[in-house]
């Protein structure tokens, strides 16, 4: 054989193979997408139906039962401010453990990083008292409040990395100009870190956006995002794989998409941090 | 102490940023009620239909929570037991209406004349009366009786009695079994939990003799009786059952009759009015029905559950409340159904002008059953021997909700593997007894 | 740092920085000080109370009660084998084929792009769709596609969630989390000099040389940063098992997230649930503890 040919065999078994993976893991979320255009009876069929005839059915039932945009702007509103919020107290936090460490810096880190590992099942009822008289059940404040604690240990450790990255002296020379800290942290610091600081907040944002215990638990219609309306679809009475696959569809769409949208930028700021 | 309180401002500023950046949204608006309900098909109905009340009542804004029934169960005890007061209307049934009611959890209902509570069937309105005030008004009642395919015992060449028993059930389902067609001569309930696989056996523990309870709150699990009951149905369900049984509740098993899968089925009398509703069933024309099947215990109790509409006593809106449940169990409300959804849909076992509709007989054929099947259901009845507590299929103390869980856990487990049902039972039986040592019921 | 430094005197400028340095580090301490010990505070009282929700009537002070019952129950110490499984085989698998597929995605094909943005996409699924997802239309013994192809092709479907369940959940998890092992992986990979690569071809190390010698011990930093953010959230797995198998059949897709869940939310035992809740603290703790020792030593620049 010829290298040449060679060359070209590999790199056509590479193609079958990349892609014959890329759509065996992506083939559940495709079967969801297509079932939810099926028709209840054709859901259920069976051999299954690849080829069918698409009907909206389940989803105008979907949206005659419930207000998909009520819980999508609650997602969308909850999981942006969250993230922002979250950014506010990690960014000043993680520039100072990575340029001014101490003794203590890498236990409080990973004192941080634990605190995500207690399972938030063991404190609900505490967390739930406490929500009830501070007037924070069902409202976007509380939501909010909680993601933040949720998703902090993780922002801070990310952005550590990232800040770790950034050369001191760069940093140095800016203060010998006669630079504060925010002027440090706002011109120097979160240009330089930008793509780091991007992952870090679309991660912050798929985390809070998925989250189904803490949004279930503490809202009831005000402030219920979307996994509180998938908790509405599952199992319920007769038939349900083409409304639950059409209400799951739309719950995860809009991540999804962002998702494919941002992975670029989500990989470039990796890039720069922890993982280099 | 500085620090203490250099944290504490710490903490109400972090707070306050958080509280600033959004506007507080009170929990309640005036004339808002929400409402708690299970994404069963009669609920949904409901919702859907609630438009008219609220054109009805421009003054009063519903708000809806739709969950499964499990995360319903739990949001709505957090809640109530906590006194957090997020919900005006809550969707519970005939177990937690007096428990709740004796802790003070509910507020009393009174509706008013038009309302005609005496149309009620007198079964259901006693279960939900306490200390001679009733607390929740039925949305629709149940109980239950065996669903079997026609089509399939003709060609098995076989009759449904009247009145079948546990042993001809097992028969029967093992004749129509026919894997390779995927269609299974039984479906009974599996999903572990106490309204799942043990109200299903709860009933069939009573008909066999067997009890939870002696007079004295001794658990009984481990009796020839409780091992007749659980050999029979693991038997049946590991020869005849549907893959997967051990995740199947009533929901799940009436997709699968739905569908043509199961050749017998036991469960709620509800499941007739989809059954038989072509539009969302593909075996509307083959469904027979017969009585619940007995065991060796004749007068054993039999089931009732009450799926109704309560009010907490934290709501702060009991008069809007009121006037919202008093109209989705009102004559008028059935009738809107009829008109909207077709006859067949009508919330059932409820009330008396229901059953003596022409239409309503004509479109549900199961009708006349069920009414008798509710009228004379007895879930305070005797079992065998003399029981501390009342209930068909579960034991109306607060303590059940734990027994069942883990007992239908471990049922859920003789399915699926290979442990015996003597080791189970005595197992379940000293786990039981440690949560009623606990309660202080059992001393 | 050696004592001398420490007991130095700081010249003022210094310390005017180190309170500064404080007061940027404090309120997320401060915040998340608050979030753990407050609710920790309530959950270790009610642990010593006998508190059912259902049942007022039960109060009062328990002792150690709830930790004996909890640690006499057999259901706890398999819920720890169970949690324990599930966190070391989804690693395993995440971080087995996560590496495989990242050396795959750093070739070059035709559509690589998209069939990169393919893999991840799971990333992106919320916990209780991807369980229900799997339950329902994959895995379902009659409705799922994949017992439908097998039925196709002659064999019986396998009954994963009553035969296999540990195993297929931990599959499901393994599959939400790939996606994650792959980013960060491929990222890696990508970041290794293409000179280093090619230096080695030159020198005629073969393809499987290449891997064991260049990428493996490049990935190293890499490998741990996705061990110690899976070990993270694996912990604490819980949606999935709500959805797919509440915990059973029997108890054996029970880990303590799920017991505790059971314990306090199911049977409404907060008394029970709050001292299995402490238990999780402790055992959260030690797992700390121990990346602190082994793992994070790997992320020291």
């Amino acid at each position: 054989m010829t290298p040449a040919r060679k060359a070209a065999l590999s790199r056509a078994a590479l193609t079958i193979i990349g892609w014959g993976v890329a759509l065996w893991v992506f083939f559940p979320i495709l079967w969801m997408a297509m079932t939810g255009f099926k028709s209840e009876i054709d859901a259920v069929s069976t051999p299954p139906k690849f080829f069918f005839h698409p009907t909206l059915a389940s989803y105008h039932e979907v949206f005659e039962r419930a207000n998909y945009w009520h819980f999508a702007i609650n997602s969308i509103v909850i999981s942006v401010l969250g993230t922002i919020v979250a950014l506010l107290f990690s960014v000043p936090c993680a520039y100072a453990m990575a340029f001014s460490p101490t003794k203590r810096t890498r236990g409080t880190l990973l004192w941080m990083l634990s605190t995500k590992m207690l399972p938030p099942v063991g404190v609900l009822v505490p967390i739930y008292i406490l929500a009830r008289n501070a007037g924070l059940l069902d409202t976007r404040t509380g939501l909010v409040i909680v993601y933040v604690l949720m998703n902090l240990p993780i922002t801070v450790w990310m952005l550590f990395t990232f800040f770790k990255e950034v050369p001191r002296e760069i940093l140095e020379a800016g203060r010998m100009d006669g630079a504060t800290r925010l002027g440090e942290v706002w011109h120097v610091l979160l240009p330089l870190s930008l793509p780091g600081v991007a992952s870090t907040a679309l991660l912050s944002l798929i985390l809070s956006w998925n989250e189904s215990f803490w949004s279930l638990n503490l809202t009831s219609s005000n402030a219920a995002p979307l996994p509180s309306f998938i908790a509405s679809f599952s199992s319920p009475e007769g038939l349900f794989f083409g409304k639950l696959s059409a209400a799951s569809t739309l719950a995860v769409a809009p991540i999804l998409v962002f998702g494919w949208l941002s992975q670029k930028q989500l990989v470039r700021g990796l890039t720069f941090g922890a993982v280099k | 102490m500085p620090r203490t309180s250099r944290f504490k401002s710490s903490l109400r500023c972090a707070l306050l940023a958080c509280a600033g950046l959004l506007p507080l949204s009170a929990a309640h608006a005036a004339g808002t009620l929400t409402i708690a309900t299970v994404n069963n098909g009669d609920m949904v109905i409901m919702q859907k239909l609630s438009s008219e009340f609220e054109k009805q009542h421009p003054d009063i804004h519903l708000k809806w929570v739709v969950l499964e029934e499990n995360v319903l169960r739990q949001r709505v005890t957090t809640d109530i037991a906590t006194k957090a007061g997020q919900f005006d209307v809550l969707t519970i049934g005939n177990y937690e209406v007096p428990l709740w009611a004796k802790q003070k959890w509910l507020a009393p209902v009174k509706p008013d004349a038009a309302y005609d509570v005496d149309d009620l069937l007198p079964t259901v309105r006693k279960d939900l009366t306490v200390d001679g005030a009733l607390y929740a008004l039925p949305f629709y009642a149940e109980s239950d009786m065996t669903y079997y395919r026609k089509d399939l015992f003709t060609k098995a060449g076989i009759t449904m009695p009247a009145h079948p028993t546990y042993a001809q059930l097992a028969e029967y389902a093992d004749k129509i079994t026919d894997k390779t067609n995927q269609v299974y001569g039984i479906c009974l309930r599996g999903k572990p939990g106490w309204g799942e696989n043990m109200a299903f056996l709860t009933a069939t523990v009573h008909a066999f003799g067997g009890q939870w309870f002696d007079a004295s709150w001794k658990p009984t699990l481990d009796t020839p009786e409780w091992k007749a009951a659980l050999t029979w149905y693991v038997d049946v369900m590991k020869k005849d059952g549907p893959p997967g049984a051990a995740s199947n509740g009533f929901n799940e098993n009436l997709a699968l009759f739905a569908s043509g899968h199961c050749g017998i089925w036991v469960d709620s009398t509800v499941a007739g009015g989809l059954l038989f509703d072509p539009k969302q069933s593909q075996v509307a024309d083959k469904v027979g029905f017969t009585a619940a099947p007995s065991g060796t215990f004749a007068n054993a109790p039999s089931w009732l559950w009450i799926w109704s509409l309560a009010i907490p006593a934290s709501s702060k809106n009991v008069d809007d409340a009121t006037t919202f449940i008093t109209w989705a169990t009102s004559k008028a409300y059935v009738d809107l159904v009829a008109k909207s959804n077709g006859w067949v849909a009508a919330p059932a076992g409820t009330r008396n002008s229901t059953y003596a509709n022409p239409d309503y007989q004509k479109a549900a054929p199961f009708a006349g059953f069920v009414r008798d099947a509710i009228e004379h259901s007895n879930p305070d009845g005797q079992t065998k021997a003399p029981r501390a507590y009342t209930g068909a299929q579960f034991a109306d103390i607060p303590q059940f909700q734990a027994i069942g869980t883990q007992v239908g856990q471990s049922v859920a487990a003789l399915l699926t593997t290979s442990q015996t049902v003597d080791s189970m039972l005595s197992s379940s039986d000293r786990a039981v007894t440690r949560v009623m040592r606990q309660s202080g019921l059992l001393h | 740092m050696s004592a001398s430094t420490l007991a130095a005197p700081a010249p003022p400028r210094q310390s005017a920085r180190r309170r500064g340095t404080l007061a940027l580090v404090g309120p997320s301490v401060l915040i998340l000080a608050a979030w753990a010990t407050v609710p920790l505070i309530m959950t270790l009282w009610y642990s010593f109370q006998n508190y059912n929700l259902v049942d007022p009537t039960q109060h009062g002070f328990a002792k150690f009660d709830n930790y004996t019952y909890l640690l006499s129950d057999p259901d706890f110490w398999s819920s720890l084998a169970n949690t324990a499984f599930l966190v070391i085989g989804v690693l395993v698998i995440t971080v087995g084929f996560g590496t495989l597929l990242a050396v795959l995605y750093d070739q070059a094909f035709p559509g690589r792009s998209i069939a990169r943005v393919l893999v991840i996409s799971p990333f992106f699924i919320m916990p209780t769709v991807a369980a229900l997802l799997w339950k329902n239309l994959m895995l379902h013994p009659i409705y799922g596609v994949y017992s439908n192809m097998m039925r196709m092709v002659g064999l019986t479907p396998i009954d994963w969630m009553s035969h296999y369940p540990l195993f297929t959940l931990t599959l499901i998890v393994s599959w939400e989390w790939l996606p994650f092992a792959v980013l960060i992986l491929l990222t890696a990979i990508q970041s290794l000099d293409g000179e280093q690569k090619e230096a080695a071809r030159m020198d005629g190390a073969g393809p499987v040389a290449r891997f064991f010698y260049i990428i493996i011990p490049h990935l190293r930093r890499a490998i741990t940063v996705v061990v110690m953010i899976e070990t993270i959230f694996l912990l604490t797995v819980f949606a999935e098992i709500t959805v797919t198998t509440a915990g059973g059949p029997g108890v054996a897709t029970t880990n303590l997230a799920f017991l505790i869940y059971s314990r306090a939310l199911l049977q409404f035992d907060v008394g029970g649930g709050s001292a299995g809740g402490v238990i999780a603290i402790i055992i959260a703790n030690i797992v700390a503890a121990f990346l602190v020792r082994s793992v994070a030593r790997n992320l020291e620049t």
